[in-house]
């Protein structure tokens, strides 16, 4: 696994300190942000293959965040991962386009499944979009 | 399992419930005998009372009915008995004026006298003229008893004072009965003399006292002494004692009731003027009440069945009543458990809800730590009881699993509580579940099929309840299979009011005994990985949504939940 981008935005400290080394373990580059404000300022100035979510954190919770986030970049990956396992809250994060709802504490194999599917899409759309662009750029060249 | 533990207190609660349902048994039959003996008391009392006014009054007004007719009888009977001594004392009292001592003391003459009085009247035996010495002057009859003096004796002194007198009965010539009328006249020179007859009294009997005598009753003729101066049906022979009492003095014809013998009898009566008989005419009741009595015993009767009835009927409505009353206390208490067990889950819910982020965080946290040190480990190289600790710390993280689970279902608990309808596309919440479990199916290379329902319309419901519902039904169906298996949700219309989802997997199955148990709370088949809340929480809430949850199992070919939804939610 190779140069997979994560962002953990958990507002408990030791458990996404612990979190992201066993991540890095498995060879995940993981840069972390403890509330909502953070994450989205980091999500602006870098690609992140996923963004793994709290959904309970001070300031902005992990749906408000989760809502900007995708306002900005569409095609982020966004893995939710709450304690507070509300179904209502689980699929509202689905609807507004989240990849999945993980239940905290979760076994870290879910985990780097759950990132390895986001880097997969993530290459789908990068790819689709290359296609698409060159397309277009065709299509303006009058090919 | 420490929520195990906590939920044991049930089981106080049920022996709770079964003491208090001991004891409001006793309540209600309270209540019912009470309920019984009221109104049998305020039913039946006034009744009894009425009865027996109704008797003695009923009674009354009849022994008055019959006391007339024995008045009547007796009143007829004492005047003719009066009017046929009263003739012979007047025949006697106009010989006596109308002639001379003279005449009287002559024999020949008092023979003229006593035919003439013989003709005229029946019943003249012997007359006798006594002169003021109490010497007998003349006598004509069948006897010789010229020449007997009676100055000493009671009816001379008796006649010299009254005027007049008649004597009681005696046995007298040829063993008849008679008796003696006396009249008294004073001459101008002072001296005096006294003409006596006798005459039988045969004839009162046969002519007076047996005249338009029902069977029944018996009239005769009695002295102040109780002699009888008359033969009688049923109270001895003449001039016997008679067990029939002198009734008091009146001067009118009086009826009386009495008792003879122990039995009731009335008695009517009158006392002749200027004699010392006393006519009796004794009637026995019980012959002429007979139709009283029966009709008295047909109201008794009817009374008694009346009062069966009544019995019966209040013992009916009072049963009724009572079961009534428990009925609704029973639903009355059934509402207090609801509430109570509601707010139970409310505070449950609450609490699990706050608690519930403050244990996962710390959960994930052991976990995380746990599974850091196993990572660690794995790139250890081997050292003595690195077996053991990777077994401890595996351990670590499977407590921590079913805490989570724990956890993760008592969140699920509060969603039990208030529900919300709206209108809800069926399908595509369905799908909305099935993409929250997807990945995990995705995982384990399991397949879920969504088929039918296309053509549903929306379904009046609790989205959030009936998300909880398929997402519990589903994570079953999901624990049940292998990888390599599918899951097929159908979706379809039942009749007009329903719909119905059908989640089938195949898995192995559950045993037969464990089917009609799987609803139940605390039963799971899941040993240590289950909290046993999971289908009875969604249980109760299809139920609580108008719906009802069914289960099909084969083992070893699958299991199937049915859950029927109405379409129009009528439980809000």
């Amino acid at each position: 696994m190779e140069n997979i981008k994560v962002l953990l935005v958990d507002d408990e400290e030791e458990f996404a300190d612990i979190l992201s080394e066993r991540l890095k373990n498995r060879g995940v580059t993981v840069h972390q942000a403890r509330d909502g404000f953070e994450a989205i300022k980091m999500v602006k100035k870098e690609d992140y293959e996923a963004v793994i979510l709290d959904f309970a954190m001070p300031g902005l919770d992990g749906i408000e965040t989760l809502e900007v986030l995708l306002s900005k970049k569409p095609n982020l990956q966004v893995i939710l991962l709450t304690g507070q396992a509300t179904l209502e809250k689980g699929v509202q994060a689905l609807k507004l386009g989240a990849m999945d709802v993980l239940e905290k504490p979760t076994d870290i194999s879910k985990i780097m499944g759950k990132i390895k599917e986001a880097q997969t899409e993530r290459m789908l759309i990068v790819s689709k979009e290359a296609q698409e662009r060159i397309e277009d750029i065709l299509k303006s060249k009058g090919w | 399992m420490s929520i195990n533990g906590e939920w044991h207190k049930s089981d106080f609660d049920l022996m709770a419930d079964k003491n208090r349902q001991n004891s409001s048994n006793k309540h209600y039959r309270r209540l019912l005998k009470y309920s019984i003996i009221t109104t049998t008391f305020v039913a039946i009392v006034p009744l009894i009372i009425m009865l027996v006014i109704n008797y003695y009054q009923y009674r009354k007004a009849y022994l008055a009915d019959i006391m007339y007719p024995i008045s009547r009888q007796t009143s007829n009977i004492s005047s003719s008995l009066e009017s046929f001594i009263n003739e012979r004392r007047s025949a006697l009292n106009l010989v006596i004026r109308e002639k001379e001592y003279s005449e009287l003391a002559d024999k020949a003459e008092l023979a003229v006298t006593f035919k003439n009085l013989k003709e005229s009247f029946d019943g003249f035996v012997d007359i006798s003229l006594i002169n003021s010495d109490g010497d007998q002057a003349a006598y004509f009859g069948p006897y010789n008893l010229e020449g007997k003096n009676y100055k000493d004796q009671d009816w001379f002194h008796e006649t010299c004072i009254k005027g007049s007198f008649v004597s009681d009965i005696f046995m007298g010539f040829r063993g008849m009965p008679h008796f003696v009328i006396a009249i008294y006249r004073e001459n101008s020179n002072g001296s005096f003399y006294i003409l006596r007859a006798t005459i039988e009294s045969d004839m009162l009997y046969h002519k007076i006292l047996s005249q338009n005598q029902p069977v029944s009753s018996d009239a005769f003729i009695l002295n102040q002494d109780q002699i009888l101066q008359s033969p009688s049906k049923y109270h001895g022979n003449i001039l016997e004692k008679s067990d029939i009492e002198v009734p008091p003095y009146s001067l009118q014809t009086e009826v009386i009731e009495s008792q003879n013998n122990g039995t009731d009898i009335i008695i009517g009566y009158a006392y002749i003027k200027n004699t010392p008989f006393i006519l009796i005419e004794i009637t026995n009741p019980a012959s002429i009440m007979s139709n009283w009595v029966s009709a008295s015993n047909n109201l008794l009767g009817l009374v008694i069945v009346c009062i069966i009835l009544m019995i019966i009927v209040i013992v009916w409505i009072s049963r009724r009543m009572v079961s009534h009353v428990r009925h609704s206390d029973m639903k009355w208490m059934k509402m207090l458990s609801e509430i109570s067990n509601t707010n139970k889950m409310a505070s449950v819910g609450r609490l699990a809800a706050g608690v519930s982020h403050e244990i996962n965080n710390p959960l994930a946290i052991i976990s995380e730590n746990a599974g850091m040190v196993l990572d660690i480990m794995s790139v250890t190289d081997e050292f003595q009881q690195k077996t053991k600790i990777s077994k401890h710390l595996n351990s670590i993280i499977k407590a921590v699993d079913r805490c989570s689970n724990i956890t993760h279902r008592l969140l699920g608990f509060a969603k039990r509580m208030d529900t919300k309808t709206e209108g809800i596309d069926i399908l595509l919440l369905l799908k909305e579940v099935v993409g929250f479990d997807q990945s995990e199916a995705q995982n384990r290379n399991i397949n879920i099929d969504i088929t039918g329902g296309s053509d549903i319309m929306n379904i009046e419901s609790d989205r959030g309840q009936l998300q909880q519902v398929f997402l519990n039904i589903l994570n079953n169906a999901l624990d049940a299979v292998k990888s390599g298996d599918t899951i097929s949700v159908h979706i379809e219309q039942v009749g007009s009011k329903f719909i119905r989802v059908a989640v089938s997997d195949t898995g192995s199955g559950i045993p037969k005994a464990d089917l009609e148990r799987i609803f139940e709370p605390f039963y799971t088949t899941k040993k240590e990985n289950g909290t046993g809340l999971g289908l009875s929480i969604t249980y109760g809430i299809v139920i609580k949504l108008g719906g009802s949850m069914k289960v099909k199992s084969t083992q070893g070919e699958g299991t199937t939940f049915i859950v029927d939804l109405p379409i129009v939610n009528n439980q809000k």
